[in-house]
């Protein structure tokens, strides 16, 4: 059967007095892809951001609760922060590549951690921007600053970076919002042949998207989780009215 | 209607000639200044003008090096000790302390910048002479005290511009790197940094500017001997204090050779500003 990779436990969430997550629970699976659907301004980034501790850097945040992962919960104070970051790898919608090359885009986490053999290196960026669907169109331009790529090919990259870390779980904040339907088909084409290695996270606003790559997706509705199941589930026959109403295009 | 428009073309043509007398005014200036000293240059030489080792104007010897030197090492000085603090100061502001004490912490350090130079050359002669003469040795007066106090100076400058490039680097990128693992440091020297670049570029290059051009408080900490300095101990004497030592007294070639060290002050200068312009707008573009 599965193997649950993350298990959230009521988990709580506050901007300040505004609370943003209201008591979620649920488990993610090894090697699944997940996907959060919901209406604007429901906490999906706000719960990609309380899984790698990403949070902790907004001031006046606060979280309650536990996520566990490996059977440890993140939150414990004396859980290394950084080393934490790593097994996530985070893609945000707008694609962000660091004003560098895009070589130097894919080693950097690399690099902060200490690695700089150069073969060692060099065969890391061909493998990342192989996975990430990359590779092909960039093999010749290496050393060119990554701000020239256009925004397909910037948001790959961004894939290729995280996974030159070699992390566990992949999260995905909307990674296609700002793309052509191709550049889209690209990422979803990564993430389907990624779900082999890793645990995939992807929240969207597109919620044909979950319908196509996701194994499992999670309704999220004004900081509550409304509810999660089997992706065909829910787009077919969802227990709750409010999923079937968002799914409708009642609202958001 | 006609009159709006009538009162509208009036004031476009009052701004247009304020505008153009300004710019006039400076022009004759520059006009000025190397009618004044360009003739002189060419009498004796630009050569023995720029490179002469000796500065005696009753004897007609104007040898302009030791000045030229002077002021490049006092500006050397400066900047070695002011850039390395004030952008400390800027990356500490801007990234790692609390909103609050950098909005208290900005506005004070801008106040230095309107301390009247003499007030700064007055505390140095105070305080950092003194304790230069008694602890290091030499007269006191010298390349290191004109050094420490025009590298205070400079410190609103640097800090200021350095500290509005970190800020304007977007804080996606900042995320971008720590969701890779980054820790603070390691984001602001590998990211922040390199990004704001230019722009503390811009902030060094200014804060030179401002280093070369003082006058007051140097003169009075420098010692103004115009000869190349031997240690950084030793008094030495810049083109600008050359010029305000002395004009109230020269007359004739005297009076020529000074006007040309102004014109030797103002190329240097000139070129300062024009790599500052490049670098700022190469900045502008990205
Ligand atoms: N930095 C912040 N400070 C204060 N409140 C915030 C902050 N970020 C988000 N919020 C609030 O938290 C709630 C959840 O926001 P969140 O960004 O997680 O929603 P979302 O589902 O990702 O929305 P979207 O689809 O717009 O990205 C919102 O009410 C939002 O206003
Ligand atoms: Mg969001």
């Amino acid at each position: 059967m599965k193997e649950t990779a993350i298990e959230v436990r009521n988990l709580n969430h506050f901007y300040n007095r505004h609370q943003s997550l209201k008591n979620i629970n649920l488990e993610v699976y090894r090697h699944e892809i997940l996907a959060i659907i919901g209406p604007a301004k429901s906490g999906k980034s706000t719960f990609l951001t309380c899984l790698n501790r990403m949070s902790d850097l907004i001031p006046g945040a606060r979280v309650e609760g536990q996520i566990l992962i490996d059977g440890q919960d993140i939150y414990r104070p004396e859980v290394d922060v950084v080393a934490l970051r790593r097994k996530f790898g985070m893609v945000f919608a707008t694609p962000i590549p660091l004003p560098m090359s895009i070589y130097e885009n894919v080693v950097y986490g690399v690099r902060l951690a200490g690695k700089n053999n150069r073969p060692e290196l060099d065969r890391l960026v061909e493998d990342s921007l192989e996975k990430a669907g990359l590779w092909n169109e960039v093999k010749d331009r290496l050393r060119i600053s990554a701000l020239k790529l256009s925004g397909g090919q910037q948001q790959r990259l961004c894939l290729a970076r995280i996974l030159a870390l070699k992390p566990e779980y992949i999260l995905l904040d909307e990674p296609t919002s700002g793309l052509d339907p191709i550049s889209t088909m690209k990422i979803e084409d990564s993430l389907r042949r990624l779900k082999q290695n890793y645990t995939i996270i992807l929240v969207t606003n597109n919620t044909k998207q979950a319908a196509r790559v996701a194994d499992r997706t999670a309704f999220f509705l004004m900081g509550e989780l409304v509810e999660v199941a089997e992706t065909e589930i829910i787009f077919t026959r969802p227990t709750d009215k409010r999923t079937e109403a968002y799914l409708e295009g009642k609202f958001g | 209607m006609t009159d709006l428009r009538k009162s509208d073309r009036l004031i476009k043509l009052g701004l247009l000639m304020i505008a153009f007398s300004a710019i006039s005014a400076l022009f004759v200036i520059t006009l000025f200044i190397f009618e004044q000293g360009g003739p002189i240059m060419f009498k004796y030489g630009l050569k023995s003008f720029i490179f002469g080792q000796d500065w005696y104007p009753s004897e007609k010897i104007f040898g302009l090096w030791p000045m030229i030197v002077g002021s490049l090492m006092v500006t050397l000085g400066a900047l070695i000790i002011g850039v390395p603090l004030g952008l400390a100061t800027a990356i500490f502001l801007a990234e790692f302390s609390s909103r609050r004490l950098a909005r208290i912490l900005k506005p004070v350090i801008e106040l230095l910048a309107g301390i009247p130079s003499v007030v700064y050359g007055f505390l140095g002669l105070m305080f950092l002479i003194p304790f230069i003469r008694e602890n290091l040795g030499g007269p006191g007066l010298s390349v290191l005290a004109a050094s420490i106090i025009l590298g205070i100076m400079i410190l609103p400058t640097v800090i200021s511009i350095s500290l509005d490039s970190i800020r304007a680097v977007p804080d996606c990128y900042r995320e971008g790197s720590i969701a890779l693992g980054a820790t603070r440091w390691q984001t602001v020297r590998m990211v922040v940094l390199p990004a704001a670049r230019s722009g503390i570029l811009a902030a060094i290059i200014l804060g030179m500017g401002r280093a070369i051009g003082e006058t007051m408080a140097v003169i009075m900490v420098a010692g103004n001997a115009a000869e190349i300095p031997s240690s950084i101990l030793q008094p030495v004497r810049t083109l600008t204090s050359n010029i305000a030592l002395e004009m109230g007294y020269a007359a004739g070639e005297h009076r020529q050779a000074l006007f040309a060290t102004g014109v030797i002050l103002f190329v240097i200068i000139m070129v300062l500003n024009t790599i500052a312009n490049l670098t700022a707008s190469r900045q502008g573009k990205r």
